[in-house]
């Protein structure tokens, strides 16, 4: 009976691995040739199994009763790849519309574009299938379960067990049998080489997001059977697909596939086990769904710093590559951000509670987008899970009230020590790594931060948070809080502007931009690199603090995914290679949210569209934008 | 099966379309003097197959009452906020409602976290909050205070519900399965505890958590089959507890086992699940189309008229939360903050579903809901069997309502 149940899971497993595998070589696929990290790549998945949903709806069963008994089956089937080739157009649409004009921009920029993407199909797919969950029929002829070792299994599964491989089969002759695949190969290993060889990349990059858009949409339509359509497909997904594409290898197939059986097994097997008890505490499995994948990508990332089958990327050689070089505001420069400060400070004197409350948010998230730009920008180190520090800094307030009932001092103390302690303990195996697996291990840590706090009812408050973390009396009046968290956040954001220009600063940006010549001079510069993740995580965890007093509660949502995309969103959108563009980026992001949320229906959509153009006309941000045109206009900085 | 008709959404874009439409409507009394405005927080964006509803019976409610004169001779207007599930956002919304708005009193919420942040708002100001939606035990009890009353059954009331039912069954072994966050951890507490009290030889030999919405359903499904229990209790719902049908319903994971389960009886739920509803599970939930007590026709009709669809428990409560908190304002003469709280301890208001009282104990209204069992009529859930649960009935004795609520 044991055994019996034990091939059965394996079997589940291996059916959920092939529907992961399907979404995830996609964006193996387009990351290994375009390096974008595309996250609209859940929002393909979505449209999938709603397109086929309404494709196998729409075709009227009486059209296919000239085939006989294949009718049904042509119907299903047929419905199935349409939607796939749909969700493959719609990636081509994508391509050309918006990602192909930003291909010179700094990497990780179409990451914002693709942000914006996922924002648009949300209201899209609301706007279009409606709010209520949709279940999609079942496959013609696979309704049924047969029986295996006494228990029944259906059908359905045993199909998709074999299609995942079938797949990886047809992927693999596609690659290495046919002229396109060499040259997606090729431009994997070194696309600027393949580009010099003559071969028009935009053609090249166009097919790559047709079939990595078409891989998600087939394998959303194949949920079709088995999973109810829901709005959330998307962001569910996503998250599991990255680490099943940094585990395999980014750009490697086999790895992808690999990874989804290892994570997709792990997953199912530790459904059966039977909850322990070690020193008192009592460990159920059944409770940790969410934490095995990312524990495995910190193992596998820790141990094969390039996944599974991944190789070391070619550094990009884009024309001018080196980042530019930071300079120190001119006097005017100087002048004019004085006068802005001095605005800032008399704006409760001027607007009543709620500006004032959105004013001290936005001040929040300036010197929480100031820490994250410090390791991105000068650091060159892209977290993807900053929120781990802004959330441990918020949590550190949230049980300093809880258990000690300490004074909002203590808790803001206590804040940036913890998250400074969390930056120490993930930057150490951070560092190790670079580019995408970097970021993407940030994220894991990150995940892992979400899942004990989600998950820790006793010690966290679980999902219903900690309430009650106000501030101190003297600090309740909103002008007050706001003096305070504003004199703290412009000391914190100046602090690091600070250590930019200091020596420190000067030597992380050797590190960056030149490791060897960087190690060649004297500089540790894993240990520089360590030291500023430290740095940026203690500066987020204030920023974190001082948003739990503002809110008055502390909960999960602080230390989620959409609070790091967030973050990363703020920084890019003011621009990587400014000082001040995460101020510009922060106010700007948070002031249209705020905005927007309050004048429309379908908030997320405009933002969407906001974002895409922003990213279409200012390629090197908000800030970096202004600083050109000003250096220009005051006759170039040079 | 034709899918229900969308929503209309834009209707209510400023939230104040309906209290604007019966001001202009000739022939009608017309409420005189500035609005009572009620601020109005919820998930529209991350949860709207239940939210959107319920905003539909608000605007019903709206409308209602201001043909009917107003209140206190003032027109009412709802300003909806989304707080597009995160708590944090929900707080700013409370903020910028009171603040810039000028709200008299602030309602809504669907999870039970962004409740719990807006009570504790509430708290911190000392301003009315009329929790709609949040099923959180904590709302009225361990976090219960002055200001937040709460309208919808709780998890201990349904839990309460189905462990009378789950009593009646021969079943001695139990399992679950339940979204592992705060509400499906109370869920199987609660029922845990309720069923062992009423049959001490009942055992649980199984548990699965699967995360909310990302429940891996075929291995969940035969996790619990390998426990071999002989009924089980289900918590899980939406896209988690579809994919949970299909795949038990393939593999016969409910042959011969009896299954109590929360909320499938609701439309929200329910109607998605169509001919693959399991027959005979024993649910909470809201048969619209078979209760006629003339309050209940009264509502659908008037619903049906306005919406061209069928109501979801979501439109009947969101159609309460107007009425409750227009017998307050009836009840106080005044739309005065501390007033109004004092009016809602005790207050008694007709729901579609019959008379409702909010406790002055614990600000917790007895709104009750249907228990009964499923089946498939014409490719489609129905409930069967069902009667009405009041919810007075299945609140714990006052004495114990006094020691998990912090009194004073």
């Amino acid at each position: 009976m044991v055994v019996n149940s034990l091939v059965i899971q394996l079997l589940n497993g291996l059916a959920s691995a092939s529907a992961l595998f399907l979404v995830a070589s996609g964006l193996s696929i387009i990351f290994g040739v375009t390096r974008i990290v595309n996250f609209a790549h859940g929002s393909f998945y979505m449209l999938g199994a709603y397109v086929a949903f309404s494709i196998t709806r729409a075709l009227p069963v009486e059209a296919f009763d000239v085939l006989g008994e294949l009718g049904p089956h042509v119907r299903f089937w047929g419905g199935i790849a349409t939607a796939a080739l749909v969700v493959g157009l719609v990636g081509i649409a994508i391509e050309i519309a918006v990602l192909r004009r930003i291909y010179h921009a700094p990497e990780l920029f179409q990451l914002l574009a693709t942000f914006g993407i996922v924002l648009i199909v949300q209201d899209a797919t609301l706007a279009i299938w409606g709010p209520e969950n949709l279940v999609g029929p079942r496959a013609p002829g696979l309704r049924g379960a047969v029986y295996i070792l006494d228990q029944r299994f259906p059908q359905y599964e045993l199909l998709l067990i074999a299609i995942g491989p079938a797949m990886l089969g047809l992927l693999w002759l596609l690659f290495h049998r046919t002229r396109w695949g060499t040259l997606v190969r090729a431009a994997t290993l070194d696309r600027e080489m393949v580009a010099a060889l003559g071969v028009d990349q935009r053609k090249l990059f166009t097919g790559v997001f047709l079939l990595g858009a078409a891989l998600a949409g087939l394998g959303g339509a194949l949920q079709l059977p088995r999973e109810t359509l829901n709005l959330q497909m998307d962001l569910s997904i996503i998250a599991d697909v990255f680490v099943v594409t940094v585990v395999g290898g980014m750009g490697s197939v086999v790895g992808a596939y690999l990874a989804a059986l290892l994570i997709a097994e792990l997953q199912a097997l530790m459904l059966l086990a039977p909850p322990f008890t070690i020193a008192g505490i009592e460990i159920a499995f059944a409770k940790l769904t969410l934490i095995p994948s990312f524990l495995v990508m910190a193992a596998v990332l820790i141990v094969r710093p390039y996944g599974l089958l991944g190789r070391p990327q070619a550094a990009a050689r884009v024309a001018g590559a080196a980042e530019p070089v930071l300079r120190l505001a001119t006097p005017e420069l100087t002048r004019i951000g004085l006068a802005a400060l001095a605005a800032l400070a008399l704006l409760p004197l001027a607007f009543g509670d709620y500006t004032v409350a959105v004013a001290t948010e936005i001040a929040i998230f300036v010197l929480f987008t100031a820490s994250l730009h410090f390791i991105m920008g000068p650091g060159g180190m892209a977290s993807f899970g900053h929120a781990a520090y802004f959330g441990l800094g918020a949590y550190a307030c949230g049980l300093a009230v809880k258990y000690w009932a300490a004074p909002m001092g203590v808790g803001l103390a206590f804040a940036p020590v913890l998250a400074g302690l969390g930056g120490l303990l993930f930057g150490w195996f951070t560092v190790r790594l670079s580019g995408v697996y970097l970021a993407m291990l940030t994220l894991a840590f990150a995940q892992i931060v979400w899942s004990i706090v989600f998950q820790s009812d006793a010690l966290t408050g679980g999902d219903n948070g900690i309430r009650g973390v106000w501030p101190d009396e003297w600090a309740r009046d909103k002008a007050v809080y706001y003096a305070l968290a504003v004199a703290l956040c412009i000391a914190g954001t100046l602090l690091l502007r600070r250590i930019i220009y200091a020596p420190f600063g000067y030597a992380l940006r050797a590190g960056r931009d030149s490791p060897l010549r960087a190690e060649a001079i004297g500089i540790d510069v894993r240990r520089v690199q360590w030291i500023a993740f430290a740095v940026s995580a203690l500066f987020a965890g204030i920023a974190g603090g001082l948003f739990a007093y503002l809110k008055g509660s502390v909960f999960p949502t602080y230390v989620s995914i959409p609070k790091s995309v967030d973050a990363l969103v703020r920084v890019l959108l003011g621009g990587v290679q400014t000082v001040s563009g995460p101020i510009v980026g922060a106010i700007v992001f948070t002031g249209l949210e705020e905005q927007l949320a309050r004048a429309t229906e379908y908030w997320r959509a405009v933002l969407g569209v906001v974002i895409i153009l922003l990213v279409l006309a200012f390629p090197e941000g908000l800030a970096g934008f202004a600083q050109r045109r000003w250096e220009r206009w005051r006759g170039g900085g040079e | 099966m034709t899918r229900p008709s969308v929503i209309e959404r834009r209707r209510f874009l400023a939230g104040t379309g309906a209290a604007a439409a019966a001001l202009a409507a000739p022939g009608l009394v017309r409420a005189q003097g500035a609005p009572i405005k009620v601020g109005e927080i919820n998930s529209y964006s991350t949860a709207p197959a239940f939210t959107l509803p319920y905003r539909n019976g608000i605007a019903l409610a709206v409308e209602q009452v201001n043909a009917g004169g107003g209140l206190i001779g003032r027109p009412l207007e709802f300003v909806h906020r989304d707080d597009a599930g995160r708590p944090e956002d929900a707080v700013r919304h409370a903020g910028e409602l009171i603040n810039n708005e000028r709200v008299d009193l602030l309602a809504g919420t669907y999870l039970s976290n962004i409740g719990l942040a807006v009570s504790d708002f509430a708290r911190q100001n000392r301003r009315l909050f009329v929790a709609s939606e949040p099923l959180t035990d904590a709302i009225v009890w361990a976090q219960g205070h002055r200001y937040t009353y709460r309208l919808r059954p709780s998890t201990y009331m349904q839990a309460a519900m189905l462990a009378e039912e789950a009593a009646r069954l021969p079943a001695k072994r139990w399992a679950s399965v339940s979204p592992n966050y705060e509400y499906g951890q109370s869920a199987v507490r609660w029922f845990k505890a309720l069923l062992q009290a009423r049959k001490p030889d009942v055992e649980f030999v199984a548990e699965q958590w699967p995360a909310l919405g990302r429940i891996d359903a075929g291995a969940t499904v035969q996790a619990l089959a390998a426990a071999n229990p002989e009924a089980i209790f289900n918590v899980t719902f939406g896209a988690d507890l579809t994919n949970f049908v299909r795949q038990g319903n393939t593999r016969g994971l409910f042959e011969r086992r009896s299954v109590v389960s929360v909320l499938t009886g609701e439309p929200e739920y329910l109607d998605p699940l169509g001919e693959e509803t399991p027959e005979g599970w024993i649910v909470t939930g809201y048969p619209w189309d078979q209760v006629n007590t003339p309050e209940h026709t009264r509502f659908r009709d008037a619903y049906r008229q306005k919406f061209n669809d069928h109501p979801r428990l979501g439109s009947v409560v969101g159609y309460d939360t107007v009425n409750a908190i227009a017998a307050a304002i009836r009840r106080a003469g005044a739309v005065d903050n501390e007033k109004l709280v004092d009016a809602f301890a005790g207050l008694t208001f007709q729901s579609p579903f019959g008379g409702v009282e909010f406790r002055a104990i614990d600000h917790q209204a007895t709104l009750g809901c249907y228990v009964g069992k499923l089946a498939v009529r014409n490719r489609r859930g129905v409930m069967t069997d069902w009667r009405y649960a009041d919810g007075k009935n299945y609140l714990p004795p006052d004495a114990e309502v006094r020691r998990l609520r912090p009194q004073g």
